[in-house]
């Protein structure tokens, strides 16, 4: 074989192999494509099913058993009043728990422990968290199936997305800021609260509501601790009503959220009422996208302004 | 012997001789303390819950258990709870949980890993920086509307190719959990895949591999431990999903490994008997808490294996 013939073949092997580059390149690009063919054709038989039925009465009425007069008002009412009771309970015990692993922790037996907790309790199906909530906060504290047990089961659902955000964003700062703070005689919360946590708000503000995006569409947890699905009334607004209400009587109310809400509707047999639960599904995904799009936006801002 | 009995006095020394720095200092170093504790009570929270998840677990299957013996929970091929002839067998929602797992798994181990695949070693810039907050806001839509989507869209579409399936069946619940799923799956992969590092891809390369070879032959083995890490992730999101299953495969349980009929998986049985109003402390009641023992136990399982895979192929740069 002549020396042209052989860097031909060669040749030839290197374009063949490089086939193969470019044969890849397109599945993976066609693979994505099955994620944004799924959300289009999704997100477009919503809004062709729901969008007819959005309208100020859809947000201002409760639902009802006629299906052109129901709307989402006791629903996103009651999303909103649990979301207060998530994020009271979330961002506190996940920012110090945060806090206190990168900050504070001993290397120990005992820092092990959470540690390791964290990372399992994230894999625990969501379901299990509305077993735990049922058994221990609906019956055995007695709080009912109330707004109470609801944010606190999503609350314990994300604090490990709360955790997680909050150590990321905390180990991104130098140890030269804290080296800063002590050579000045802070002690070591001076340097928590004046240096970490505004440096790595962005951060967990990022956790935050990526973590609330999940609760507000969780359904499973709240179906299980029994809350009840046709709810055609709100929470007494504090110091409404006869007698008063205490400021904090509607965490004790009967509720209902959006996700159960469409639930109810999608679970009927007539299009009527699937056509709400298309307008409720509208509302719940333009709702959690918007709040993932805003984590995101905070991120990119982040990674791009801070250069330490 | 003086110098002990002087800092013995110390402590005996009226209060107006501390000095006001020392006082500070004190005041300062228990409010620190005070701070640390409370702090490591929110991290203990955490601990606490696993701890309430096992133990009200534990405590209603074992009531459960007195009931139903564990031979026939495992064994019995019926599981009708709430009839008044009731079986307890558990196989049922197991396998109905097993097949729509496999589909949606079917689904999401392929394209999870070919797009992770791509992202890491194929994409252009551009395309990562747009495709990546894009999986992740697939991930973030809630599983209630996938479950809409499966039972209005997904399902009637499936039937115009096969005209006898039924209105609720797992397979359609399986491929739309499928596509729920991905983005855990590449993600993780993904990542598994960045941190390998550049030298071996740039040794790959110096001996002459196209893009294609590395990443099959150089990067996925050597990135396997995260890979197993993410199908892992992936199981366990399949056989904990709930509400996709309830809205899509129906609520009737029934023993089958055909896809194409409809199923209740364990999830589903629990959103079934939490929908109507079981007296609390009844057999019902109770059978839910077992159902759910066995779920966390299936993922636990699963866990497990997911970790001792990892140790075994785990590669140290």
């Amino acid at each position: 074989m002549s020396e042209a013939a052989k860097v031909r073949e060669i040749r030839a092997l290197i374009a063949a192999h490089k086939r193969w580059d470019l044969v890849f390149a397109m599945l993976g690009l066609l693979a994505l494509m099955v994620g944004v063919l799924t959300f289009a054709a999704l997100f477009g038989q919503m809004a062709l099913e729901g969008a007819p039925r959005l309208s100020w009465d859809f947000f201002t009425h409760f639902p009802s058993r006629k299906p052109d007069q129901a709307g989402i008002l006791s629903a996103w009412v009651g999303s909103t009043l649990v979301m207060i009771v998530t994020a009271a309970t979330a961002v506190p015990l996940g920012v110090g728990a945060g806090v206190y692993l990168e900050e504070y922790a001993p290397r120990n037996w005992m820092t092990d422990l959470i540690e390791i907790n964290v990372t399992n309790l994230a894999g625990v199906p969501s379901i299990v968290y509305g077993l735990l909530a049922l058994g221990l906060f609906v019956y055995q504290f007695g709080f009912g199936q109330s707004i109470l047990t609801a944010g606190l089961t999503l609350g314990l659902l994300i604090l490990p997305v709360v955790i997680v955000a909050t150590r990321e964003a905390i180990r991104a700062i130098p140890a030269a800021i804290r080296e800063g703070a002590y050579a000045l005689g802070a002690s070591k919360w001076q340097t928590t609260s004046d240096h970490i946590l505004p440096y790595s708000l962005a951060g967990i503000m990022t956790g935050v509501i990526i973590g609330m995006a999940r609760a507000i569409g969780e359904t499973a947890p709240v179906i299980t601790i029994g809350a009840l699905t046709f709810i055609a009334f709100l929470p007494a607004a504090p110091f409404t009503g006869d007698p008063p209400a205490g400021l904090f009587e509607w965490i004790l109310s009967p509720f209902t959220v959006m996700p159960i809400q469409m639930f109810n509707w999608t679970s009927r047999p007539e299009a009527a009422f699937q056509h709400n639960a298309a307008a409720a599904g509208l509302v719940l995904v333009v709702m959690t996208l918007s709040m993932n799009a805003l984590a995101i936006y905070i991120r990119y801002r982040l990674r791009k302004n801070i250069k330490w | 012997m003086t110098s002990i009995s002087q800092a013995d006095r110390i402590d005996a020394v009226p209060e107006k001789f501390v000095s006001d720095r020392l006082a500070r200092r004190q005041v300062r170093h228990a409010k620190e303390r005070v701070i640390e504790s409370i702090l490591f009570l929110a991290a203990f929270v955490s601990v606490a819950t696993t701890v309430g998840i096992v133990v009200i677990l534990l405590k209603e299957s074992l009531d459960f258990f007195q009931h139903v013996s564990l031979w026939d929970f495992l064994t019995d091929t019926q599981w009708t709870p709430l009839f008044a002839d009731a079986h307890y067998g558990i196989v049922p929602l197991l396998s109905g949980t097993l097949v729509s797992s496999a589909v949606a798994l079917l689904v999401a181990i392929p394209l999870g890993t070919i797009i992770a695949i791509y992202l890491s070693e194929f994409a252009p810039f551009t395309v990562r920086e747009v495709a990546k907050p894009f999986l992740e806001m697939l991930g973030g839509v809630p599983t209630i509307v996938y479950g809409y989507f499966a039972l209005l869209f997904v399902t009637p579409l499936l039937q115009m190719l096969y005209p006898e399936l039924p209105g609720f069946n797992l397979l359609s619940a399986g491929l739309v959990m499928g596509i729920m799923i991905i983005p855990y799956v590449s993600s993780v992969s993904e990542d598994a895949m960045r941190a390998v590092p550049m030298a071996l891809r740039e040794g790959s390369y110096a001996m002459g591999a196209t893009r294609f070879q590395t990443a099959i032959r150089v990067v996925t083995p050597a990135a396997f431990s995260g890979l197993a890490a993410a199908y892992i992730l992936g199981i366990s999101r399949a056989v904990g999903e709930t509400m996709i299953l309830a809205v899509a495969a129906g609520m009737q349980p029934n023993l089958t490994w055909n896809p194409l009929e409809p199923a209740a998986t364990i999830t589903a049985y629990i959103v079934q008997v939490a929908l109507g109003d079981l007296p609390h402390g009844s057999i019902g009641y109770q059978s839910i808490f077992a159902a759910g023992l066995t779920l966390a136990l299936v993922t636990l399982l699963f866990n497990v294996f997911g970790h001792l895979l990892r140790k075994r192929y785990r590669q140290v740069y």
